[in-house]
């Protein structure tokens, strides 16, 4: 039993050096933030229109706030970025109807995260366009290469 | 201030992470280890026999399927396919015999099968597009032998021509309320009639109809049931399972392959060239709009949906509802296409009248064919487009139509048709806003659906009432009324449900007389409960917008705090992997008028609407050569 508190004290020290790294590690810097409502500027049911804002930050560093959609899986190397958290009911709705306000977050090569219900802070590359992600088939019209992701509360 | 933890740590920090939990993993198991016993004294190694392997499921048993099911029901003339499969055979099977009526399925239906394997271990037997043509009952027999084993199988099936009533309908217009069980109508009929000394002021449209019945919803596999399901029911008069429209469940993974029944949309078509309108305030491509016309084993391919929308047979001559990404080329923003098909363009290329927003619906006379698609998504609830109008909430879409409006323009489409109309009109999300428990959203919904009842039964009227018009919901959920909320006194949550007389009466105040009260959040608002739920908080309060109950965790979904998390946390009594209410069992009302209403009187099961609606109709199934267009 002692060997075990030991080891839990342990590891609770090295879970706090790991967790001061992290809010130490890249700054969000000028990145400008990024809103769910400033995505399109128009349009209706026959498609809508891309902000100018939108359109103009591609390729940018950006910073977005949102929730993480349920997951597909228990731990991920990408996730759905949405407005409000969402639960998906199996008999009314599917993944083929996400809201048109999402982002797909891409985290960095070998890192992985776990499924969460924080308000998550994102900061990455922006990118605007239609395109397949060739893992999961799942087409997304504004993405996010992460550098960063934290939870805000 | 951000007081957030990091969730991608550098490298550094993710291999301290790494060996922290590995500690503390370790940590745990010691502690958790039971005392060893002395069979088991070396340590850690116990946690091996402390695991339980899940119970191995029994290795399914040889089973030989005859679809239609016994007991089946059919009208003399519908088209349907017939299958036999022999299913978890030893071996491929070295006898099959299979008879209808006496005779080999080839004689009796004049049509050659198609036999399959679809695994080492099953064989199947398929007649596509076959018709029993004469009323009675015939028997079906099937004989599977593989090796030791023999399976028989036996099943009936009744043949019925339609009823002759005293008066035929022209017209038929079908209301689904989904999800809209019993105490949705009491509550929308407080909320938007009001009483006074106990007598409600007056009655719902739905209510003031000249017949009742109590309908059944289970499918063949389960007793609770989804609208895929049940309105599959109402529009083929067969039972099938969760996810299934028109078609019986076979054992392949196609969902475009199973065995299909006609549908009431491609019957009346067939056999009459009735018009057709579907209206609804969810997606089209949703369950019950898709049940009166598709074949899938999987409610959800809304691309194939759309497909089958466009062939001729299963084409309707009015669409109306949300659903739009799924017509949108790829390319554009908001479409959930996998290709840049344009199918508003083809839909204009067919000759339908396209509009898209409640402006456009009303600067419209009326076309042959219409198209109206007013959300790429669901529509929004009354209370979000109507009442509320929150920007973050309506986005791109403030300009929708109200679902009487959308009915009244399809009963201008229709009423030019010389041999008359099928019209379902729902009220979609009901249902949408009784899975995540805000019933205010849905009871305003029943509302705004019942406004649209209104609309028919005055034009049936103005017609010379030759409409049947009947008003239904597809399966039940558990919203129970058990009084008044009020804080008056200074109570809160709980405490402040008033019961029995102290509920007194809920102060909604209607004085427009547009049927909706002019506030929402009124002091004493109703007290509602619901009977199944995940954890979620409830504050008794309408949410200002649609928000759901609960979040993700792990592998559990917990109460969202952001949805009245001032409330009361109420836990929940689900699985803790649903993050939804469910639908539940009971049996749901029907109420009915117009020439074959007489039929509804008694507890029915749901097949019964089917056929209730093609005897008011009058409709001879054997008449019409147009069957079946392939849907693979």
């Amino acid at each position: 039993m002692k060997v075990s508190l030991g080891l839990a004290v342990v590891a609770i020290v090295l879970t706090l050096a790991a967790l001061s790294l992290g809010l130490r590690g890249a700054a969000v810097g000028h990145a400008p933030t990024l809103q769910f409502a400033e995505f399109y500027q128009g349009g209706g049911a026959r498609g809508l229109i891309l902000s100018d804002k939108l359109v103009a930050l591609h390729g940018q560093r950006v910073v977005m706030a949102g929730f993480m959609a349920p997951p597909l899986k228990p731990a991920l190397d990408f996730f759905v970025l949405t407005r409000v958290p969402l639960a998906l009911c199996p008999f009314c709705a599917s993944d083929a109807q996400w809201p048109e306000d999402i982002v797909f977050v891409r985290l960095p090569p070998g890192q992985t995260l776990t499924p969460t219900s924080a308000l998550l802070q994102v900061v990455g590359r922006l990118e605007v366009g239609t395109k397949t992600d060739t893992a999961t088939g799942f087409v997304s019209l504004v993405r996010i290469d992460a550098e960063r992701v934290t939870a805000l509360r | 201030m951000q007081h957030g933890v990091a969730l991608i740590p550098s490298c550094r920090s993710l291999t301290f992470l790494a060996l922290a939990w590995l500690l503390l993993v370790l940590a745990t198991m010691h502690v958790s280890t039971p005392p060893a016993t002395a069979a088991d004294s070396e340590g850690t190694r116990t946690l091996l026999v402390q695991a339980q392997p899940a119970a191995p499921s029994p290795a399914p048993q040889p089973s030989l399927l005859i679809l239609p099911i016994n007991r089946a029901k059919f009208l003399a003339g519908a088209r349907f396919d017939f299958r036999v499969e022999a299913n978890h055979l030893p071996v491929k099977p070295t006898a099959w015999e299979v008879t209808i009526a006496g005779k080999t399925p080839e004689a009796f239906f004049g049509t050659q099968g198609q036999v399959t394997n679809t695994s080492d271990h099953s064989q199947e037997q398929t007649f596509r597009d076959v018709t029993l043509a004469e009323p009675g009952t015939y028997k079906v027999s099937a004989k599977a032998v593989a090796g030791e084993t023999t399976l028989i199988s036996t099943v009936e099936y009744d043949v019925v021509l339609t009823k002759p009533l005293a008066r035929q309908a022209k017209n038929v217009i079908l209301f689904i309320g989904d999800g809209m069980s019993l105490p949705f109508r009491t509550a929308a009929r407080i909320v938007s009639r009001g009483l006074q000394e106990g007598k409600y002021r007056s009655m719902l449209e739905m209510d003031d109809m000249d017949y009742y019945a109590v309908v059944t919803t289970s499918g063949m596999e389960s007793i609770a049931t989804d609208s895929a399901n049940s309105a599959s029911a109402y529009a083929t008069g067969h039972k099938s399972v969760v996810n299934a429209l028109g078609v019986y469940p076979d054992n392949t993974k196609d969902p475009k392959d199973d065995p299909r029944v006609e549908t009431i949309g491609e019957l009346v078509k067939r056999t009459r060239n009735m018009a057709v309108g579907l209206v609804t305030t969810a997606e089209i491509q949703d369950a019950t709009p898709a049940a009166m016309f598709v074949h899938t084993r999987h409610r959800l391919e809304y691309l194939a949906i759309m497909d089958q929308y466009l062939n001729p047979s299963q084409s309707a001559d009015v669409i109306m509802g949300g659903g739009s990404a799924s017509l949108l080329p790829q390319s554009t923003a908001g479409s959930r296409r996998k290709d840049n098909r344009n199918l508003f363009k083809e839909f204009e290329t067919k000759g339908y009248h396209v509009v898209t927003t409640r402006t456009e619906l009303r600067a419209t006379s009326a076309p042959d064919k219409l198209l109206g698609l007013f959300h790429l998504g669901n529509m929004n609830v009354y209370l979000d487009k109507a009442v509320l109008k929150k920007a973050d909430v309506l986005k791109q879409f403030t300009d929708q139509p109200l679902l009487w409006e959308m009915t009244e323009k399809a009963l201008d489409i229709h009423g030019k048709h010389a041999n008359g109309f099928f019209l379902m009109v729902e009220g979609g999300l009901i249902d949408k806003q009784a899975h995540p428990l805000d019933w205010q959203r849905a009871v305003w919904d029943t509302i705004e659906l019942d406004k649209a009842v209104g609309v028919a039964k005055k034009w049936a009227m103005a017609q010379g009432d030759n409409t049947l018009i009947i008003v239904v919901a597809d399966h039940a959920h558990s919203l129970s009324i058990t009084g008044t909320y009020w804080e008056g006194d200074g109570k809160k949550g709980r405490e402040a449900v008033r019961i029995y007389g102290e509920a007194k009466f809920p102060d909604y105040q209607d004085t427009d007389g547009d049927g909706f009260p002019e506030k929402v959040d009124v002091s004493r608002p109703l007290a509602i409960h619901w009977a199944n739920h995940p954890d979620y908080y409830e504050n008794y309060k309408v949410l200002q917008e649609p928000l759901s109950p609960t979040v993700k965790e792990g592998e559990k979904w917990v109460a969202n705090k952001q949805r009245a998390g001032d409330g009361e946390l109420q836990t929940g009594n689900l699985p803790s992997s649903e993050n939804n209410a469910v639908h539940t069992v009971e049996d749901v009302p029907l109420t009915a008028s117009g020439p074959g209403a007489e039929q509804f009187h008694k507890v029915m099961d749901n097949t019964e609407v089917f056929f209730a609606i093609v005897n008011a109709l009058g409709l001879d199934a054997r008449q019409g050569t147009s069957p079946f267009i392939a849907t693979r």
